[in-house]
């Protein structure tokens, strides 16, 4: 009889820092001590503190550790589930309670979030059917199915006031409703697994943690506009979520819960997987139909809207797997429960991955409305190395970048869109003192101009213009006219580009401009970096009275750039060195040599 | 028919539901400027030219492809919009090589006029990053430049969605989007078919045809050479757009006399040879009926057509009419025929056809078209190239003579001149097939049901017993859905035109480049064949087997249609191609 | 293909199997688990809680768990119920007392009180 079971995340991330290894070696080690009848090894979806891991949860009594190596499971194995001990040395120090704390819900990165869309993530095993169900799975499509109109499901999600966690934020209801109300022979819903933003990974942990979750909204889905085939459209960079999709679909087959026929109710409903190579601008939605169509995949004006004329030409609907997870519980819960968390506009919750300048990295939800400053200092654990917060990048590369002034505003749609971000899907990347904002816009540009398409004239060569411009600030060359034809260039693709992110692409360009001039300025005006990071605007500097000659420096300098001065210091006994600006690469690595502190950036 | 009403820049039209903001604005005298769109072939929005305001609405609406609305207000010319589509010009300018002033397109190009119509001042405004493509010059028939390219992919539709081949597309993305073939092979290596309806829709110089007017020149001013030249019907019907005259203007009269002023030794019409290939083709055709030949026949006429065949439809090479183009026909006689008549060497002959075909330049190279090593043809001029021969040489268009045609090769009749339009070569055929059958005149020789621009057009005929069913299509897309249909059993058919240009060589991509701003409102194809269909009307002789000409060579040299010198002369071979052949091996 | 009627069964089945996941409410049953309490035979105790929590079908509410060394190794096998404020610590267990005081205890409410600490001392 099972008494226990450990969880191991098998997310990416923990994968990548080596749950694998641990998960065998923890059943190993249980058939050494016998324990294998008694204790269950589960691996699971993303628990969301992927900077911790690789993570490990024991039940009962819902013990979190963090970091685990294979060295620490014979520990684990004789301490904890033989003996009962919790091994406190595994146990996660938090930085904001600063006390340890055993159980992940009691962490600080928990206290502050809702799980819905995560709520079976880490919790169950993504590969197995039956805990789904256990977890009211497939409640909802019996209920839908049984009980309910397709009109009655559309109205349930305008109600809940859903909106789309893709980025855009259109009302999810109102999609369905669209779609609905055009009469042809084939109707499509489409899941949008492309998820391209820097750093974002929610749609994947989702995937990997809780597949079914997808699949059976888009069934509710299928059965409310009248649809009887479904795609997913999954990048190949997210192996892991292929493989449990893949599982997933077939468990549903195998239960009739996919298929002709569904729960005897007539309705037939399947879904299949396309992968997609991992453009960005497949996550737009009429380029994602255009590639499950096998063309290139580019997006087309609209109208016609895909709710009329989307994929193969039939009226389909896309909503992001985010946004799907959210469904089943509505369905269960009611409008209502839905409707009473987040704020006026925007409700439920939203998932966002933290990264960055952050002591938690991580996936994280939240109720709408949230501040940000609850997001960084609470859920996130501030910032590292007692830096000072600069600005958090909401949105990606389509969204703007939130200075600290303005760390109080509350995370949903209106708010961000107010100052000039947008939600987006989630990524969510904070920054520091260190952090150049030029830098970062010219990030989030090149990103941009590395993914357009090249379809429309502003995206394909407008934005490649902005990003040779910045290019020119960073490295000193620019002028003051330079940032009006930034500002120029950017209104005009926002309003000529031909889809949403080539629109949305001068965003991050044009918000550091408006909470960041100053730093334009010292690029442009005084040939400087602020922040020390754009390296072309950087000279290292050996200051000769420190220097004690020792020639650490020298002989560490790839470039041969540093020699041997005839100024000998009061009390030093050798001459100090000089850097040669003109050899000099600005590779850090005389500074990080030097035992003096002698070697400064300026 | 239901119709909206809408105001644009304040003018209040009506217009046919279903209409587009350009197509309605088109009606209001207002023209929004478009550089991508080309209807019904690609309406992608790509190139942000035709962007306009509409009335209560946060964005702007891309006109050529934002549907019309009952009680719209569209505003398209605004400040706003002027700025917006100068500063798309700038960035295109500034990724395109501005060699305006040696560009074989400078004066006709697209991008230049929409630059003087809004005033760009400082082509460099947005100078960057400009990237220089090697030029491929590897067809026979073409050379690529995609530093002069500006991505509207009107020849990747022309390509893909007329064609049905889609040998070019964009190849990576972002600024480093280019138009190529796949893995980058020279456009040689791919199936190209040569037919140059990417040319004809091109709207800058970063396509055009490989220039063959100085060696003609040459050729001409050189003593020992006889120079002899065949100009096909269709050029008749668009050469005068290249002096600026209305689409749809007939120009073969100036045309023989321009000929004739550059000095070519004699001036011939390949109308001619239309009619010796209706002998040839006609007793070819009632040939495999009477004797259990292939079926059905399919014509030979269109040198796209024919290697499309061969590297589509191989199965199909048995189909295909043995008959040599009337071009490759013409060089035949010519270079037999006239020479042995006039006791002039072949040797000495320089026999140029001027042809609104590019893929005829690929046609005469190829190895069957040659008699005994002889070369049939030498060059082959386009229609644009001929108009440039014409200007170079100073020749006033407007103050030019009508002309006639040198005998006995410039002799032809109505049926060889409607070669030019699609349905055509069956018409013509059927003229003379149907004679011959029954042996009595036809009371009516024109054979309305294979006209006209529908895509597939049959018709049945009882001709002395027989029942002859035809197919007539044009454009390559088209001809895939025809042969499928045969090959699928659905369609039986017995006899069947095929024309690669869609419309036919009238529409053939060596004729004058038409932009896209008439060529989206006026149907180039119709206008241009009313010129060759109004010419076989007021021909006194509408019959091939009547040509007095074709009659004598018959008598005096070929003996009779089929005969062995015929065979040896006017018919050819085929080769099956795989596709992008060369890249798989 | 499965009825609905057995998709049912597997989720009651199954929630029952992931029922020690869940904690918010619970009823805790813990086993003093150190090498005292195993010598002195708490495994079979501490299974025999767990076969007969989920037999019983309340294994929702009560979740099995293990601790180390209670410090009163003299009356091992050692077990407490910690049932919101209240603490039931029974001694001396055995996997037959284990099957009564969830039946007794744990479904109906009734402390076994013989099997108690404070039995024992008396």
């Amino acid at each position: 009889m099972i008494r226990s079971h450990v969880m191991i995340c098998g997310g990416s991330g923990c994968t990548a820092s080596g749950s694998k290894a641990l998960q065998e070696a923890m059943e190993k080690e249980l058939v050494a001590k016998d324990l294998q009848d008694e204790v269950k090894v589960v691996q699971t979806g993303c628990f969301g503190l992927c900077e911790l891991g690789p993570i490990m949860v024991v039940y009962p009594g819902d013990v979190f550790y963090s970091r685990v190596t294979v060295d620490d499971i014979p520990e684990i194995v004789e301490e904890h589930l033989l003996k009962g001990r919790i091994v406190d040395r595994l146990v996660h120090e938090d930085e904001v309670l600063k006390e340890q704390v055993t159980s992940l819900n009691d962490t600080s990165f928990y206290q502050v979030q809702k799980r819905v869309a995560l709520k079976n993530c880490g919790l169950i095993d993504p590969e197995s059917i039956d805990e789904y169900l256990a977890m009211d799975g497939y409640v909802a499509l019996q209920k839908v199915l049984q009980e309910m109109t397709p009109d009655d499901v559309i109205q349930v999600m305008l109600d809940s006031g859903l909106r789309g966690r893709g980025g855009a934020g259109f009302p999810t209801g109102l999609k369905w409703k669209f779609a609905k109300g055009y009469d042809a022979p084939q109707k499509f819903v489409c899941c949008n697994a492309d998820e391209g933003d820097p750093g974002a990974f929610m749609d994947r942990s989702i995937l990997e943690g809780d597949p079914h979750v997808v699949l059976e909204a888009m069934t509710i889905a299928g059965y409310a506009i009248g649809a009887n085939q479904g795609y997913i459209y999954v990048r190949a960079e997210y192996p892991i979520a292929v493989q449990r999709l893949k599982i997933a679909l077939d468990q549903a087959h195998e239960y009739g819960l996919l298929g002709k026929n569904i729960m005897e109710t007539g309705f037939d409903f399947d879904i299949d997987i396309r992968l997609g190579a991992g453009a960005f601008v497949c996550g737009e939605e009429t380029a994602l139909m255009t590639s499950i169509e096998g063309n290139r995949g580019e997006p087309r004006p609209r109208p016609p809207f895909p709710a009329e004329k989307g994929l193969f030409q039939s009226p389909s609907i896309l909503n992001n797997v985010e946004t799907w997870a959210n469904i089943p519980q509505i369905i269960i819960n009611g409008p209502e429960w839905f409707a009473a968390m987040g704020t006026e506009k925007s409700k439920g919750t939203k998932v966002f991955a933290l990264g960055g300048k952050i002591k938690h990295t991580g996936l994280v939800e939240i109720p709408m409305g949230t501040t940000l400053r609850t997001v960084i200092e609470e859920v996130g654990g501030g910032i590292p190395n007692g830096k000072k917060f600069k600005a958090a990048q909401t949105g990606g590369p389509s969204g703007g970048c939130i200075p600290a002034s303005h760390i109080d505003v509350q995370m949903d749609y209106e708010h961000l869109a107010e100052i000039g971000s947008i939600m987006g899907s989630g990524g969510l990347i904070v920054m520091d003192e260190d952090n150049c904002m030029v830098d970062i816009a010219k990030f989030f540009l090149k990103f941009t101009v590395d993914e357009s398409c090249g379809k429309c004239t502003p995206c394909r060569i407008g934005t490649r213009r902005m990003l040779e411009i910045l290019d020119r600030i960073t490295e000193g060359k620019g002028t003051m006219e330079d940032i009006d034809k930034l500002e120029e260039l950017a209104y005009y693709i926002k309003e000529n580009a031909l889809c949403g992110l080539g629109q949305t692409a001068p965003n991050p360009v044009l918000s550091t401009i408006r909470f960041f001039r100053d730093e334009y300025i010292a690029h442009i005006q005084d040939k400087k970096c602020p922040a020390g990071v754009c390296t072309a605007l950087l000279s290292y500097v050996i200051d000769p009275e420190k220097c004690i000659g020792c020639t650490m420096c020298q002989r560490n300098c790839p470039a041969d750039a540093i020699s041997v001065t005839d100024y000998v210091a009061e009390g030093h006994k050798k001459p100090s060195l000089a850097i040669d600006t003109d050899k000099c690469i600005k590779c850090g690595a005389c500074m990080n040599n030097c035992k003096f502190g002698a070697i400064s950036k300026q | 028919m239901d119709t909206i009403t809408l105001k644009i820049d304040g003018v209040e039209v009506t217009v046919p539901k279903g209409y587009t903001v350009l197509q309605a604005a088109h009606e209001a005298a207002i023209k929004i400027p478009t550089l991508c769109y080309l209807k019904e072939i690609n309406e992608i929005g790509a190139c942000r030219m035709c962007l306009v305001e509409v009335k209560g609405s946060p964005k702007l609406a891309a006109a050529c492809v934002f549907p019309a609305a009952d009680g719209m207000e569209v505003y398209t010319n605004t400040p706003r919009i002027i700025e917006n589509r100068k500063k798309t010009l700038e960035l295109i300018l500034s990724n395109h090589r501005k060699e305006c002033l040696s560009c074989v397109r400078s004066g006709k190009c697209e991008l230049q006029q929409l630059c003087q119509e809004y005033g760009i001042e400082d082509e460099n405004y947005y100078a960057g990053a400009n990237p220089v493509f090697e030029i491929d010059d590897s067809a026979a028939h073409m050379v690529r430049d995609n530093s002069k390219c500006i991505l509207c992919r009107r020849c990747v539709a022309a390509c893909t969605v007329s064609q049905g081949i889609g040998c070019i597309g964009p190849n990576n993305r972002g600024f480093d989007t280019n138009i190529g073939s796949v893995f980058d092979l020279p456009l040689a290596e791919t199936s190209c078919i040569h037919c140059g309806q990417c040319i004809a829709v091109c709207p800058t110089g970063a396509i055009y045809e490989k220039d063959s007017v100085d060696d003609v020149f040459a050729a001409i001013h050189d003593p020992s050479k006889h120079v002899l030249v065949q100009v096909a019907p269709a050029v008749r019907a668009g050469l005068a757009e290249c002096f600026d005259k209305p689409i749809g203007t007939d120009a073969q009269g100036k045309m023989a006399a321009a000929m004739r002023r550059l000095g070519f030794d004699k001036v011939f019409d390949t109308v001619f040879s239309a009619d010796l290939t209706i002998m040839e083709e006609a007793n070819e055709f009632i040939d495999r009926v009477s004797n259990g030949g292939v079926l059905p026949m399919i014509t030979s006429c269109s040198p796209g057509w024919v290697k499309f065949c061969e590297t589509y439809y191989p199965d199909m090479i048995p189909n295909l009419s043995t008959c040599k183009s009337p071009q490759g026909m013409f060089g035949a006689v010519a270079k037999s025929y006239y020479a042995e008549k006039e006791g002039i060497d072949p040797k000495d002959i320089v026999m140029v056809s001027i042809m609104p075909c590019t893929a005829k330049k690929f046609e005469y190279g190829r190895p069957e078209m040659n008699i005994d090593g002889l070369r049939d043809n030498d060059y082959v001029l386009t229609t644009r190239e001929f108009g440039r021969m014409i200007k170079r040489a100073g020749i006033n268009w407007d103050m030019l003579p009508e002309e006639d045609f040198d005998l006995p090769l410039g002799l032809g009749t109505g049926a060889g001149v409607i070669f030019g339009a699609t349905g055509g070569v069956m018409e013509a055929a059927l003229r003379t097939a149907v004679e011959t059958l029954t042996g009595e005149e036809l009371p009516n020789v024109d054979f309305e049901d294979v006209r006209g621009l529908k895509d597939i057009r049959t018709a049945t005929y009882e001709v002395a017993g027989l029942t002859v069913r035809v197919a007539v299509t044009s454009g390559l897309a088209n001809a895939r859905k025809l042969l499928d249909m045969v090959k699928a059993g659905e369609l039986e058919v017995d006899f069947i035109e095929v024309m690669a240009c869609p419309g036919g060589c009238v529409n053939g991509g060596g004729q004058p480049q038409v932009h896209a701003d008439i060529r989206n409102f006026v149907d180039i194809r119709a206008e241009r064949a009313k010129v060759l269909y109004a010419l076989d009307k007021g021909n006194a002789i509408r019959k091939s087997h009547e040509n007095p000409a074709i009659k004598e060579i018959y008598e005096t040299f070929l003996g009779e249609p089929g005969s062995h010198l015929a065979h040896k002369l006017l018919h050819t071979t085929y080769t099956e191609r795989k596709v992008n052949g060369n890249w798989e091996k | 293909m499965k009825s609905l009627e057995e998709l049912a069964r597997i989720r009651e089945q199954t929630k029952a199997k992931i029922a020690l996941r869940e904690k918010e409410g619970a009823v805790r049953v813990v086993v003093g688990m150190a090498t005292c309490g195993i010598a002195a035979g708490a495994r079979p105790v501490l299974s025999t809680f767990v076969e007969e929590v989920n037999g019983s079908g309340i294994g929702d509410k009560v979740s099995v768990e293990q601790t180390g060394c209670i410090g009163i190794c003299q009356y091992e096998p050692v077990v407490e119920i910690f049932d919101g404020d209240e603490k039931t610590t029974y001694v001396k267990m055995t996997a037959d007392k284990a099957k009564r005081v969830v039946a007794e205890h744990l479904v109906k409410g009734n402390v076994v009180t013989e099997y108690t600490i404070g039995a024992a001392k008396v």
